[in-house]
């Protein structure tokens, strides 16, 4: 039964979706707009949108003043590095959960999520200390380790749940057919898993692009990423706003374009599969 | 080419004893169904035989060769899903090929025989398709056309028609019967609709409780069905059972008789009713009677019989096609 939809009524959806829209992306834009400010522009009151003399000199300073280069590549290699170690880890783990399960997948799959209840900073100064014996602070291998660490229960879970979603008879019937367990793997549980996988992938990469906590807490120049780039900006005692739009905007641009060609994975990435 | 002997198989899933102990031969060649109310553990006998499923106890054989511990793709078996089962990121010709595929079988070879079975099931404008993209009966075709094209030692089907419309069942029911007289090949067909079980089989198998209650013939479970439980499931509409004083009376403690061999008329016979709803089928009507000592009994008059609601009739059982039973519920031969 097709739904009465209205010209009227699509209309007002249309403009309140977009103003959503506008209202989720306009600190983002804010930012943008500040970055292209002179400090002075930047804290101008009341704020000027457009009307302003457009310059670089904020981009400038910060490249002067920090190697950005340095702190895309340790996002790049912490991000990356973690991604791959968990789903490492995280395929067969949620594989054997969904396709094998026993009496106690479900307790260890919740066991698994309560470890995400638990904040953060209860475990920093054990980890703190930990590392340090380790000579593990800031380093790059440091921070991938514990980013994996910390992604590690949601990766299960939305693997998990891709899993199951292979219905087991196509498994059975395509052991009918004569497959081999290594044919089976080969020609239908990756070609059916992949998708899953490929938006896991991509969720991963962009959480521990963004994490702030770990990163801030347990580096400080030689392994710093770019979320320790922009906290260097946010300075106590003075506001320079339109420095820490610059440095903000050079950190989520490599994130922004990824996530802009990656549109169709994450949409089914973040909807857990729900979206066929 | 096609037997299998099951001999005193179970299965037991944790406590649950599905099926206690069975026997059963099925022939070259024949269309068997296993049919059963729902639970009673007909996908069961069917995955262990399939291989899907181990064996708690008993053992199976092909042709001869114990299989009882062989994995599914070396028992040489087909089985079509009552999901269909089938690949969705493959196109409906790699769907097909993909058991010849596996089987190591050159590409030009697994082109003919895809184009055969395509043929065969009207498939041939949908080869390139995803599943996705094909009706609820064209998918079952797919999955048919996947069993057949390795032509193997027989084909169990698990209640493949269940998921398709009424009309479009009847067209499938004719074209897998005729499929098995074209291959001549083993099948097992596993149902709960009675019907199918009647109009397919060669042998009935009916089972309950993962029990064997009877193996026949259609025409045999019909005319002789050796319990009550086997009286009650075959034929539509179900059997009339009648109990005590009027059952007596013609020498049983429960006789039973179907609505096509009783007689109405509306001044004498065995039991007193009056008329409660009719099912107009066109041909036929199917009359539910509310007889006084008997509860309610179905009756089968033809389309046209003038019986109105509430009229009071007399029915009368013809007395050679009265079943009786025991006390236990068996047939008394
Ligand atoms: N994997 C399993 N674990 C535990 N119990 C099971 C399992 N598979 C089946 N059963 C139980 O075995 C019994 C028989 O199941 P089965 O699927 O064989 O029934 P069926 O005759 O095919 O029924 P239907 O007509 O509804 O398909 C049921 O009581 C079911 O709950
Ligand atoms: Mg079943």
């Amino acid at each position: 039964m097709a739904r009465n939809v209205t010209t009227a009524k699509r209309v007002g959806w249309s403009i309140a979706a977009w103003f959503v829209a506008l209202l989720i992306f306009f600190p983002i834009l804010w930012t943008v707009i500040t970055s292209f400010k002179s400090e002075g522009a930047a804290i101008a009151f009341p704020p000027v949108f457009f009307d302003f003399d457009w310059t670089l000199s904020s981009y400038v300073e910060v490249q002067e003043r920090s190697d950005y280069l340095l702190h895309v590549w340790n996002s790049a290699v912490i991000s990356l590095g973690s991604t791959f170690i968990a789903l490492l880890i995280s395929i067969p783990a949620a594989w054997s959960m969904a396709f094998n399960p026993t009496k106690r997948t479900k307790d260890i799959l919740m066991w698994m999520l309560s470890t995400k209840m638990l904040p953060a900073v209860a475990v920093l100064v054990p980890f703190y200390l930990a590392y340090k014996n380790l000579g593990l602070l800031d380093t790059k291998l440091g921070l991938i380790i514990i980013l994996t660490m910390m992604n590690l229960p949601i990766l299960i879970w939305m693997l998990f749940s891709y899993f199951k979603e292979i219905p087991g008879e196509i498994l059975e019937a395509c052991r009918m057919d004569g497959a081999t367990l290594g044919q089976e793997i080969v020609y239908i549980l990756t070609p059916m898993a992949v998708p899953g996988i490929a938006s896991t992938l991509l969720l991963n990469i962009i959480m521990a692009w963004n994490e702030a906590f770990w990163t801030l807490n347990i580096s400080a120049s030689q392994a710093a990423p770019l979320s320790a780039f922009i906290a260097s900006y946010s300075s106590p005692e003075g506001l320079f706003w339109a420095k820490l739009s610059a440095a903000s905007t050079l950190a989520i641009a490599p994130i922004l374009i990824m996530g802009w060609f990656s549109q169709k994975q994450l949409v089914r990435g973040l909807t857990f599969g729900a979206v066929k | 080419m096609g037997s299998i002997h099951l001999n005193k198989v179970s299965k037991v899933f944790g406590d649950l004893k599905v099926i206690p102990s069975l026997d059963l031969e099925i022939n070259e060649g024949e269309f068997v169904v296993f049919v059963g109310p729902s639970g009673c553990g007909k996908s069961t006998l069917l995955r262990l035989i399939a291989g899907l499923e181990d064996l708690s106890g008993g053992t199976i054989s092909i042709d001869g060769n114990d299989v009882t511990n062989a994995p599914p793709a070396k028992r040489g078996l087909a089985m079509v899903f009552q999901s269909y089962a089938l690949y969705p990121h493959m196109s409906v010709r790699k769907n097909i090929a993909f058991p010849l595929k596996m089987a190591g079988e050159d590409k030009a070879t697994i082109d003919k025989k895809v184009e055969d079975a395509a043929r065969v099931l009207n498939l041939t404008d949908y080869l390139e398709r995803k599943p996705g993209q094909l009706s609820g009966g064209q998918r079952q075709r797919v999955a048919i056309g996947r069993a057949i094209v390795r032509q193997p030692t027989a084909f169990l089907f698990d209640e493949p028609l269940s998921n398709l419309d009424a009309a479009l069942r009847v067209t499938m029911r004719l074209e897998i019967s005729e499929l098995h007289h074209e291959l001549g090949t083993t099948m097992i067909y596993v149902t709960h609709d009675q019907v199918e079980a009647m109009t397919m089989a060669d042998k009935i198998v009916v089972l309950n409780r993962g029990n064997i209650e009877q193996v026949g013939s259609p025409m045999e479970l019909y005319n002789h069905p050796r319990n009550l439980f086997v009286a009650g499931f075959i034929g539509s509409p179900k059997m009339n059972f009648v109990e005590g004083k009027d059952a007596q009376a013609f020498g049983a403690p429960t006789i039973g008789i179907r609505p096509e061999h009783l007689s109405y008329s509306s001044s004498e016979g065995a039991w007193k009713g009056k008329v409660g709803v009719a099912e107009h089928l066109g041909s036929d009507t199917f009359c539910h009677v509310h007889t006084e000592n008997s509860g309610t009994m179905t009756l089968r008059v033809s389309g046209e019989a003038g019986l109105k609601h509430g009229d009071t009739i007399y029915l009368t059982p013809e007395e050679s096609r009265i079943h009786r039973f025991d006390d236990k519920g068996l047939a008394i031969a």
